[in-house]
This record gives structure tokens, C-alpha cells and sequence, in this order.
């Protein structure tokens, strides 16, 4: 009988393993090994004709923390992470209880919410960019029929980011409402019903009854909110390169810049590795607080 | 993970059956492109030509996006050990090329040293690096003056006169600037600089040293020349404030939204194809002297490949750059022809006679200088770009934002003095 | 009352929120000149559909798109359901700590590692191959969770039964399992083909050549030429390239939401 159980138990762990090496395999050659081969290269400086690469240790960070530029793009992409987050909960949550709610075009209603999120954000730029264009562009022209001057929405440092952050939110709140109204069909009927039975106003009902329930929900939008504000930056590509003079340039094209523009992958690796750092921080505290709370089991 | 490995041996298998089986040579080209869609049929058509007359050299020429993407491309497909023998990049991408140690002198390459006088000097300049020559000029341009001969005639100027100096520039913006419609417009997205230097220049200065070692981006006439730009929004109201959009203008100017445009000559064919209005194109007014950058691409040749491949890729630059396929192109697209042979062939002969705007970005090159390049020249440049767009939009003043990018120019080039 | 206020609320949401795309359809059927004026009575044309496609090879990018997201999706499920079985079913050392692991690759986002990743394709001689560009996206550990989550749900009975039978291990993952995680694999599918058709960064950095290229990278190339874009002409590319998509979505669009709803992805 112990024999057995031991024999079960060798074979579980090597069934394990073996089911799980693909994963590993690949996550160790595409995230793993990638991380720390980061963190060794941002170590060294550049190898270029003159100078060959030799370890500078972390002067390549001390440059960083010397650049304006990354402070700018640090603080852009908190501000980016700062609205876009809970300006796009906010509305998702709205359209997801008007998509759920029993009014007429229900069915237009989801459609228009939901339509951006099936477009690539380069396309979805693609739009946006002659919504912006002063002059040409159709806000232009709306805020011309009342009159209001031609305002120049992508090439002013005070309204770009701006101007990137409501393509972002317009991408992002439809795809969140899809987790919402999943997770309003699960509510039964019946706590509706006794609500309305209590007389509770539908304000009451929603903020004591239907918000806690959504709470599990909502953290799994806001991890993924958080993801994308570090990584949805394709708009840049095509809205603003960053510009104008930085206003709206973000940590992962400023990466990308780094790398593959400007030719430095050092430097490009020491703000990958501080990247990380913060992401990984954040990591840790959604596993041992929040995790506790919701569905991670 | 049989799976992959068959997918990644089924990939092998595609990329040996590409590879050619005779003894021809192949050459992969990468290129940008200036106004996009039909353009790459032109650059094919030449390719296929080419191919016609040398049977045993076989052309892949890439389309990648504009001047920085194909930058980004070509370099990747080096490091990642692509083949990759040519590019057509920036001309003004020749020092980073060379401190990369990616690319060769066609000074050794070259039987008929002749043969690199054939082009316009000023084409040539930002290949000169070290006494050697590093690129050969293939899509050229320089910053020409397009405007609206309906809206001068408007506003009862003589549309065969448009400005020839910064103050006519000013007094016929002012009479120019009516409703929704401005006196001109410069870029100040994409290549401010470039906008800049042709200021800078008819200012009587030059914002960088010969050398690529340095710059003088706070030199009082520099200034000046910022101030001036920004002066035609803020003092004069003859521009539109924040920056202006470079790849919008063209369509800006099309609508009528500016009786002026400051633009790459590469833009001459698509404004004459679909403007609905009479335009005129002329050279840049001048300050103190008249003067405009060159600009555009070059070709270079990469230096990991083998001399097969070099002489292939020497024999498709000669054809590319012939007075026949230079002046195909030029009628295509806009740039200028890069020798006086080409504007002696019939084709361009009875263009440019038939449509003389297509010779003003030409007559300019006599006041042309070459165009702002240093070493680490995209992040310098990056500096510059800034300083115009924060003292345009009025975030800095314009001494303080230059002094600032003339203090990271120089941290940046102290590596290379 | 309020359910008019909401009607209302809820429908002028909605005309904000579809009329960029709305504003691009009406460009992409007018000359230029038509659609910035908005000259409503002009006559409408095929023209800039006309040159955008003869302005690309959209076939083709579209084909590499069609051929990344099945290589990513195919390679994902393969590698999830064995990742999530043995986590959610099997029991042997190490494997909280594993778990963790994958865990942590929640946050190291592909995005962020480019450099590292681009040099390891191409180590592999994988770079400006479709292979390439969807490799780093395979061993998903947002799917490995899933799975892991969908496969704990499974009765014990099930196992038990099919086991008694005589399955094997990987029969009973076959037999029993994955018949039962339809819907998480539907859904699944759903996030991650639209997440696959729309990236681009990564893409951008490993494809080279028209043959490799997606869609999206087609469209930013077709997109940005050095002198000038045309309105008219980039919204009818624009549309043409989210055509397929968009149109398996308004056909779609119930079952897709309801296989959100049923997987319980939440």
C-alpha cells in the first residue's frame, strides 16, 4: 500500500513536470532569461567603434536619474496610469450597467461600447489623428460651429498627452465592460427583488449591493488596466512620436527610442529593469493583500 | 515541443528554398519612401529594369515606412543576421553608420573615381566624412516655398512675386492672413530641425561644425533665428500658434489653409496632382543670405557582405542613380535629379519645360549647405527638435530652450572629441 | 423617468463613442477635399479604396495576420491545458513555487523585455518569421491561470470514472477536461485573437519584409510616408484592414458576449 502511494506520487511529479516544461521552456527563454540578461546589460556601456563595451555598474542607471527627459517620461506615464486606470473603470462600469439595464437599443448600445476594442490601436489612431488635426479635423469643425478658435490638440505640451490619454480610454472602457457585465449576470434576481421589496432606490441598491459584488471584478480590470498603461503605446507611433518636446512621450517608447532609434540598448535595459521593478512591486503587493480577497485560489 | 521544432525546421526548409541555386548574387535593398502607395511601383519598375540588364543578380527591394523606420529595419536585420548589402537611409544618418562600424567608403569601391564628381557637389556633402565618401545621393531634396497664387492674387499681390526675404515674408503674410486662412506655415513636427537650419542659414549662421563634433545652439544668432520663427505666430499672427503639423500640411495647403508652405521638394508631384488652384513653388526667402539644407536619402553599403555582393550592389546604385532612371524618379516623386547629367535627358528636359517649378529646389542647391549631422545625430537632433517645439509652443523662451540643447549636445559629443 | 435619462445617458455614450469610426467611413467613400469640408451632398467613391489597395499588399498582410494568430492561439492552448492540468490536478514538489513563478510572468510583459526578446529571436534564427513574432506570446501565463481555473471545477468524480476505464492521464485531460472548458477556451480564444490581430510593437520590431509583416505593421508603414498623408485614403486602409474582424464581431456579436458570460472570466 505505501509502495503505492509512493509509486503514485513519482508518477504525479513526473506527469507534472513533463506537462509542464513546454510552458517553462518557452516563459524561461522569453521572460526569465530575458529579465536577467536585462539586468546584466544594463550593467555594461555601449559598444561602439571608439569605445568598446566594458562594466560600468550602475552608471548607466546614475544617467538615467541625471536625464530630464526620463523624469518627464516617468511623470507622463504616471499621469497616463493616474487617469487613464480609473477614468476608464468609471466609464466601463457605466456602460456595462446601461448595457445590462432594460432600455431600448440595448443592442446598438453594446455594439457602439464594444466596437473599439475589436480595432488595433494603430487603426483606431489612424481615426483619431484627424479628429485632432487643427484646421482639418472633425473637433475642429464642431467647435467651430460654436465658434470656439481651432485648437491644436497634438501639438501643445499641455493638451497631447491628453489627447492620447481619451484614445486610450475610448480603446480600453468598452473591453473592460465585457468583464462587468459577465460579472452582473451572475447576480441573482432575487437580491433585486428584495431590494425593491425594502424599497431601497436603485442608487442604494447599486452602491451597497451590486458594487461589492462587482469588488473582485474591478481588481481584475485594475491589474489590467495598470498592464496596459505601461504597454499600450502603439498610438504614439502614429499621434505624436512623444512629442511635442516630450510632453507625451511614455516610458516603453522612450524604451523602444532607446533601443532601436537612438542605438543605446544599455540604457534602454537599466529603465527595462527599473520597469520591472515597479511592476514587480505592484506584483507583489496584489498577490499578498488583495489576493486574499478575491478569486486567486 | 515536437511541434515547434517542426515548425521552426518547416521555416528553415521555406528560408533554403529562397536562397538562390544558381551562382547569381542577391541583394536586399531596404528603402523608405516619400509620399507613399504607387511610389513603390516606380522603385520596382527600376528594379526590374536593372534585373533585365544583369540576369545574375537578384534585387529584393523592401519598402520600410519613412526614413527613421527603414533605420530601425535595416539595423535590425544586420544584428539579427539578415541579409541585408544596401539602404537607402538618411543622408544625415552617415556619422552614427559609421561609428557603428556598419557601413564602407565607395572611395575603395569604385573604379572610376570620376564617377563620384558626377553628382552635385552639395548632394554630396553629408557623405563626405573623413576625407572619404560614405553615401551617394539618391532621393534628394531641399526645402522649396510652395504657395497659392489664387490667394496672393486675392489679396492683390502679384502671384508671380512671392517673398524673397524675411520682411516681404511678413508684410505678404500679414495680407495673406484672412478668416480661417494663415500667410504660411513651417513644420515644426517631424523634421523641425531641418525647418530651422534653412532659418538659421538665411540668418547667416550655422548650427553645427563641419566635423560633426559640435554645435551652436546658443550662439545670438541662433537665437535670433528661433525668435523669429516664433515671431511669425506670436508677434505677427501670420502662422498658426503650437507646432504644425508636418504630415497634415500638405493637405492643409491643399485646402487653402495657408496661402504658404515650407516643404520638401519630394512633396512637388503630389501637390501638382491634386491641387484645384494655382501654385507656385520658389526658392526659400533669405535674411542675411538665401539658403536651405539639403535633405533626403542616400545610399550606403553595408560592410558585412562579400565583394560579390559589393560589385552587385555598386552596378544597382550606378543604374539606380543614371541620368535616366534619376530623372524617372525625379518626375515621380519630386526630388531632384542628382547630376546635372539628369536634367540634360529628354525626359526631364521636357518636364521641367513644361512644368518649370520642378527646377526651383535645383537652382537652390548653389545656396544649399548640408544638412544638420553630428555624431549620436538622432539624439542631438532630438535635443534641437525640442528646443523649437517647446519655444513655439511657448513653453520655454527660446534662448533658455537652446541653451539647454546645446548643454546636452555637448554632453553627448564630449564622448567623440 | 430615469429609465429615459439612462436611455439617453447610455445612447449618447454610445454616438460618441462609434462616431471616429463612423467619421472614417464617411471619409473613405469621399474625395479628400469632400471629407475634411464635410460637403455633405458630394458624391460618394470607391476611389480611395481603389488606392489604398493598390498601395500595399494587403492580401498578403492580412494572410500573416490570419497565420500569426492561429500560431500564437494553437501554441497557446497546447501549452496552457498542459500547464493548467498539471497545476490544477496533479500534486508534486515544487510546484507552488513554479506556480509562482508563472505567476510573476503576469507582470514581466513581453512589451517591456523587446531588446532582450528581439536578441533572443534571432538567436533562435527565428527573426522576420510569423513563428517568431508569436513565440514570447505562447507560454501564456494569464492562460495558464485560466486553464488552472477552469480545470479545478471539474469534478473529482469525472476523473475518477474515466480513470476507472482505463484513461491515461492525458486521455482523461482529453476526454474529460477540455470537453468540459469549452467556454473558457472560447473566451480565451476571443482575448487573445483580438489582442494578437491588434499588436504591433513587438511585431514592428521582428518583422522586416512584406511577407512577415501583420496588418498592423502594414497599416503604420502605409501609414506614415515621409511627405504628407491623405486623409481619405488612410481611413479606407484603415477599414479595410479591420473589416474582417469588425464584421465577424457584428455577426458574432451575441455569441461572443455570451461566451464571455458563460466562461465566467471575471
Amino acid at each position: 500500500m505505501n509502495s503505492h502511494v509512493n509509486l503514485e506520487r513519482r508518477r504525479q511529479a513526473i506527469y507534472g513536470w513533463l506537462l509542464l516544461s513546454p510552458a517553462l521552456i518557452l516563459l524561461s527563454i522569453f521572460a526569465f532569461y530575458p529579465s536577467i540578461a536585462t539586468l546584466w546589460s544594463s550593467l555594461f556601456s555601449r559598444n561602439t567603434r571608439r569605445r568598446p563595451s566594458e562594466f560600468v555598474g550602475g552608471e548607466n542607471y546614475s544617467d538615467l536619474f541625471a536625464d530630464p527627459t526620463f523624469w518627464l517620461v516617468v511623470k507622463n506615464n504616471l499621469l497616463y496610469a493616474g487617469v487613464t486606470i480609473p477614468v476608464s473603470i468609471a466609464i466601463a462600469l457605466a456602460m456595462a450597467l446601461w448595457a445590462n439595464s432594460k432600455i431600448s437599443a440595448r443592442g446598438f448600445v453594446r455594439t457602439a461600447y464594444f466596437t473599439p476594442t475589436v480595432l488595433p490601436m494603430i487603426a483606431a489612431a489612424n481615426l483619431w489623428l484627424f479628429f485632432y488635426t487643427p484646421g482639418l479635423g472633425v473637433l475642429d469643425q464642431i467647435g467651430s460651429l460654436f465658434g470656439l478658435p481651432s485648437v491644436n490638440w497634438l501639438g501643445q505640451p499641455e493638451t497631447a498627452l491628453w489627447a492620447i490619454i481619451i484614445v486610450t480610454v475610448w480603446k480600453e472602457a468598452g473591453f473592460f465592460m465585457i468583464f462587468y457585465l459577465a460579472a452582473l449576470q451572475t447576480i441573482p434576481e432575487d437580491l433585486k427583488e428584495a431590494a425593491d421589496i425594502e424599497g431601497a432606490s436603485r442608487w442604494t441598491y447599486t452602491r451597497r449591493i451590486v458594487l461589492p459584488l462587482l469588488m473582485p471584478t474591478t481588481l481584475f480590470i485594475m491589474v489590467n488596466a495598470l498592464i496596459n498603461s505601461v504597454k499600450l503605446i502603439d498610438h504614439l507611433f502614429i499621434l505624436t512620436k512623444g512629442g511635442p518636446s516630450d510632453a507625451s512621450k511614455l516610458i516603453l517608447y522612450y524604451i523602444w527610442e532607446m533601443a532601436f532609434a537612438f542605438f543605446d540598448a544599455p540604457h534602454a535595459a537599466a529603465m527595462t529593469i527599473m520597469v520591472l521593478l515597479v511592476l514587480g512591486i505592484v506584483a507583489a503587493i496584489q498577490f499578498f493583500y488583495i489576493d486574499k480577497r478575491t478569486h486567486y485560489q | 515541443m515536437t511541434y515547434f521544432t517542426k515548425l521552426g525546421l518547416a521555416g528553415a526548409v521555406a528560408l533554403g528554398l529562397t536562397a538562390p541555386a544558381s551562382a547569381e548574387t542577391e541583394l536586399t535593398m531596404y528603402y523608405p519612401i516619400a509620399v507613399g502607395g504607387a511610389l513603390t511601383e516606380v522603385v520596382d519598375g527600376i528594379v526590374a529594369g536593372f534585373e533585365k540588364e544583369n540576369p545574375d543578380i537578384k534585387v529584393n527591394a523592401i519598402y520600410s515606412g519613412n526614413y527613421d523606420d527603414t533605420r530601425v529595419r535595416a539595423l535590425s536585420a544586420l544584428n539579427s543576421g539578415e541579409p541585408a548589402q544596401l539602404a537607402v537611409m538618411f543622408s544625415i544618418d552617415a556619422y552614427d553608420l559609421i561609428e557603428q562600424d556598419l557601413i564602407v567608403p565607395f572611395d575603395d569601391l569604385v573604379e572610376d573615381k570620376a564617377w563620384l564628381d558626377s553628382f552635385y557637389p552639395a548632394l554630396m556633402a553629408n557623405g563626405k566624412i573623413e576625407g572619404k565618401t560614405w553615401g551617394i545621393p539618391f532621393q534628394r531634396s531641399t526645402i522649396v516655398a510652395y504657395y497659392n497664387k489664387d490667394l496672393f492674387r486675392a489679396a492683390g499681390l502679384d502671384p508671380e512675386s512671392p517673398p524673397t526675404t524675411w520682411y516681404d515674408l511678413i508684410s505678404m503674410g500679414k495680407k495673406l492672413t484672412k478668416g480661417d486662412t494663415y500667410g504660411i506655415m513651417i513644420p515644426s513636427t517631424g523634421y523641425p530641425y531641418w525647418m530651422f537650419q534653412a532659418l538659421a542659414i538665411q540668418n547667416g549662421v550655422e548650427v553645427m561644425a563641419g566635423d560633426g563634433l559640435s554645435t551652436s545652439f546658443d550662439d545670438p544668432k541662433v537665437v535670433e533665428t528661433l525668435e523669429f520663427w516664433k515671431s511669425l505666430s506670436a508677434d505677427y499672427g501670420v502662422m498658426p500658434t503650437g507646432t504644425v503639423e508636418w504630415g497634415t500640411l500638405r493637405q492643409a495647403f491643399l485646402e487653402g489653409q495657408t496661402a504658404m508652405m515650407w516643404h520638401s521638394t519630394g512633396n512637388l508631384t503630389a501637390v501638382k496632382k491634386n491641387a484645384e488652384f494655382d501654385f507656385g513653388v520658389a526658392m526659400l526667402p533669405g535674411n542675411k543670405r538665401l539658403g536651405s539644407p539639403t535633405g533626403g536619402g542616400n545610399f550606403y553599403i553595408f560592410k558585412d557582405t562579400s565583394d560579390e555582393e559589393k560589385a552587385a550592389a555598386m552596378k544597382l546604385i550606378e543604374y539606380m542613380t543614371a541620368p535616366e532612371q534619376a530623372a524617372e524618379w525625379s518626375i515621380a516623386t519630386g526630388y531632384m535629379g542628382v547630376s546635372p547629367a539628369a536634367y540634360e535627358t529628354e525626359a526631364l528636359k521636357s518636364y521641367t519645360k513644361d512644368f518649370p517649378p520642378a527646377l526651383v529646389a535645383r537652382n537652390q542647391l548653389e545656396h544649399a549647405v548640408a544638412e544638420f549631422s553630428t555624431f549620436e545625430t538622432a539624439r542631438v537632433r532630438d535635443g534641437l527638435n525640442n528646443a523649437i517645439q517647446s519655444a513655439l509652443t511657448g513653453a520655454k523662451e527660446p534662448k533658455e530652450a537652446l541653451e539647454e540643447a546645446q548643454k546636452s549636445a555637448d554632453r553627448l559629443l564630449k564622448a567623440y572629441r | 423617468m430615469s429609465n429615459r435619462m439612462d436611455t439617453i445617458g447610455a445612447v449618447l455614450l454610445a454616438v460618441i463613442w462609434i462616431s471616429p469610426l463612423l467619421f472614417a467611413v464617411w471619409a473613405a467613400f469621399h474625395s479628400t477635399s469632400d471629407a475634411v469640408n464635410f460637403t455633405l451632398l458630394s458624391p460618394w467613391t470607391l476611389d480611395n479604396f481603389r488606392t489604398a489597395w493598390a498601395g500595399a499588399p494587403w492580401l498578403k498582410y492580412f494572410l500573416n495576420t490570419f497565420t500569426l494568430v492561429t500560431i500564437v492561439l494553437t501554441g497557446q492552448f497546447i501549452l496552457t491545458t498542459l500547464a493548467g492540468f498539471a497545476f490544477a490536478k496533479l500534486d508534486f514538489p515544487g510546484k507552488d513555487f513554479v506556480f509562482i513563478l508563472v505567476l510573476m510572468q503576469l507582470f514581466i510583459l513581453p512589451e517591456v523585455l523587446i531588446v532582450e526578446n528581439y536578441a533572443m529571436v534571432s538567436r533562435l534564427g527565428l527573426f522576420d518569421t510569423i513563428l517568431g513574432v508569436g513565440m514570447p506570446y505562447m507560454a501564456s501565463a494569464f492562460g495558464i491561470f485560466l486553464m488552472r481555473q477552469a480545470f479545478k471545477s471539474v469534478p473529482i468524480e469525472l476523473h475518477e470514472a474515466a480513470r476507472i476505464e482505463g484513461c491515461g492521464l492525458l486521455g482523461i485531460l482529453w476526454r474529460v477536461y477540455v470537453p468540459l472548458a469549452k467556454p473558457t477556451y472560447l473566451a480565451y480564444a476571443l482575448v487573445s485573437v483580438s489582442t494578437h490581430w491588434n499588436n504591433f510593437l513587438w511585431p514592428l520590431i521582428v518583422t522586416n519584409s512584406p511577407d512577415t509583416r501583420p496588418l498592423t505593421v502594414g497599416l503604420s508603414i502605409f501609414g506614415a510616408p515621409e511627405n504628407g498623408v491623405d486623409i481619405s485614403v488612410i481611413s479606407a486602409a484603415t477599414l479595410m484592414s479591420v473589416a474582417p474582424l469588425l464584421i465577424a464581431f457584428l455577426l458574432f456579436q451575441r455569441q461572443f458576449v455570451q461566451a464571455f458570460l458563460r466562461a465566467g472570466i471575471k
